[in-house]
């Protein structure tokens, strides 16, 4: 399968990034690490006539610590945040779960800020950094801004960027050794979750059950009041809309979002060892 | 467009459409046909080459994303007198391999693994792989053969340096 012809051009900056963008209008499309871009672009269900490749803007890669917050850049390849020692130690939950993206080879090409772009509801590092909750800094024509990440995906395949803007960076709060788990349900190697949960001092969010990422409300209302992590769990499908495909239907689905939500809690409080389903 | 890309230590420079993928620039420009084409969906891995360090499927990289890159594939590792790299030794030695379609991909996938973990255990050697499909369902000896190879030391998890190989 070959993508349909496109004009390719290559950015060395985040300035260059943008002017392109603004050049070339709605039919450009970002390129990062392609792996998700390109598949689609292979079965002509995306025909940008204008690629642009922010692939080589190396200073888009980093992991920082910034007060207390850390900021990671956008172009951090996902095998670079699961190696990355800060991230470790202040954020554990995101070099795991980049861990679990695909297969080496993928996380060796795909990035941070084109999987949150991508907004697929059933991608991991979105539903780990929904969980944390932070910010989202894109910057366009007009400079940067920066967007909550509770407020950034609006649903499937679709966010709260403009067509000229660029992610730059995503902050997080410092979490440090507090309590956290993501408990991820595949049929198979190297594949994107059927339902998985991420859990960080009584955050709960959802991947797969809904046409974004999710936070599973009525469990942390539950917690907050002091309901048992069994009770809350048995309220983590609540206000989602899980789609049916070969894979599993709503039913199943929902309850994978109850048992898997159960798991993730008693992990990161501590509790019984839960290990991969 | 024109593309500069060292292949097995072969620089050149060649005249490419933006849309054509890597494995085809690698078969049908530079005649390199040991990178298979497998699934053509990111999935088996059959197309796996080293791009710059790290292993990736080439099916789903352009051609001219690696502009200004070193590529190597299943044709550059071993040395110039002939000599196996590590871990085609180590394939050939465990019988890790059946009918051999996804064989130059698990191979380039395995220095991957080496690269990173020097010595694997069976599960990792196993995770490492979890991009690989071999449809012959060969991966017992395959994984047993990554394990021969780890023992062969750092070189197992290397590349050939690009000055070194002649295609
Ligand atoms: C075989 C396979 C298995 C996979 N398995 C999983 C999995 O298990 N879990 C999972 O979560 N994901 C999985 N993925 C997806 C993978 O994580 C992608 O790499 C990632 O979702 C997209 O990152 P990218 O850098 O490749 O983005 P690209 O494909 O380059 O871009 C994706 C989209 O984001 C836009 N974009 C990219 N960067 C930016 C930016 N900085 N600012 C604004 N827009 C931008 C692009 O224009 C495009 O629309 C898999 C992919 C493959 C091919
Ligand atoms: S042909 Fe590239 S992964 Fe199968
Ligand atoms: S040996 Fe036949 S596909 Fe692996």
């Amino acid at each position: 399968m070959i993508p349909s012809p496109f004009d390719y051009v290559r950015v060395q900056s985040v300035d260059e990034a943008v002017a392109a963008l603004t050049e070339h209008g709605e039919d450009a499309k970002l390129l990062a690490g392609g792996h998700s871009l390109l598949p689609i672009m292979k079965l002509r269900l995306a025909v940008p006539t204008v690629l642009i490749d922010i692939g080589g803007i190396r200073d888009l890669s980093y992991v920082r610590v910034e007060g207390d917050e850390v900021a990671i850049g956008a172009g951090t390849r996902h095998h670079e945040l699961e190696g990355d020692a800060v991230a470790a130690a202040e954020v554990p939950i995101l070099p795991y779960v980049a861990g679990q993206v695909g297969d080496p080879q993928v996380r060796h090409r795909g990035t941070l800020g084109g999987t949150v772009a991508h907004s697929d509801p059933a991608s991991d590092l979105p539903t780990a950094l929904l969980a944390l909750g932070g910010t989202v800094v894109v910057q366009g024509p007009d400079g940067r801004r920066e967007i909550p990440i509770t407020e950034f995906w609006l649903g499937f395949f679709e966010t709260a960027l403009q067509a000229d803007e660029l992610i730059v960076e995503v902050r997080v709060p410092r979490t440090g050794s507090a309590g956290w788990a993501y408990e991820k349900f595949t049929r198979r190697a190297n594949d994107w979750p059927i339902v998985a949960v991420a859990a960080v001092e009584g955050r709960v969010a959802l991947a797969n059950m809904a046409g974004s990422v999710v936070r599973a409300t009525a469990t942390e209302e539950a917690l907050a009041r002091g309901a048992s992590i069994e009770e809350a769990a048995a309220l983590a499908d609540q206000d989602t809309s899980p789609g049916a495909d070969m894979h599993a239907d709503q039913e199943y689905r929902r309850h994978l979002a109850r048992l898997l939500t159960r798991r993730a809690l008693e992990r990161a409080s501590g509790g019984a060892a839960a290990t991969a389903a | 467009m024109q593309v500069s890309i060292t292949v097995n230590g072969q620089p050149r420079t060649d005249e490419v459409e933006p849309r054509l993928l890597l494995a085809h620039y690698l078969r049908e420009v530079r005649g390199l046909t040991a990178t298979n084409i497998g699934c053509d969906t990111t999935s088996c891995g059959a197309c796996t080459v080293v791009v710059d360090g790290l292993t990736v499927k080439s099916c789903t990289v352009l051609a001219v994303q690696t502009d200004g890159g070193q590529v190597t594939t299943l044709e550059g590792l071993a040395g110039p007198d002939g000599e196996l790299h590590p871990v085609q030794r180590a394939f050939r030695e465990e019988h890790g391999l059946q009918c051999g379609f996804c064989t130059p991909g698990m191979v380039m996938a395995a220095i991957g693994v080496l690269a990173d973990n020097p010595d694997p255990s069976d599960r990792e050697v196993r995770e490492g792989l979890e991009g690989n499909l071999c449809r012959c369902t060969g991966y017992h000896n395959i994984v047993r053969a990554v394990q021969a190879a780890a023992k062969a030391g750092p070189a197992a998890g290397q590349v050939p340096q690009a000055q070194e190989v002649q295609a």
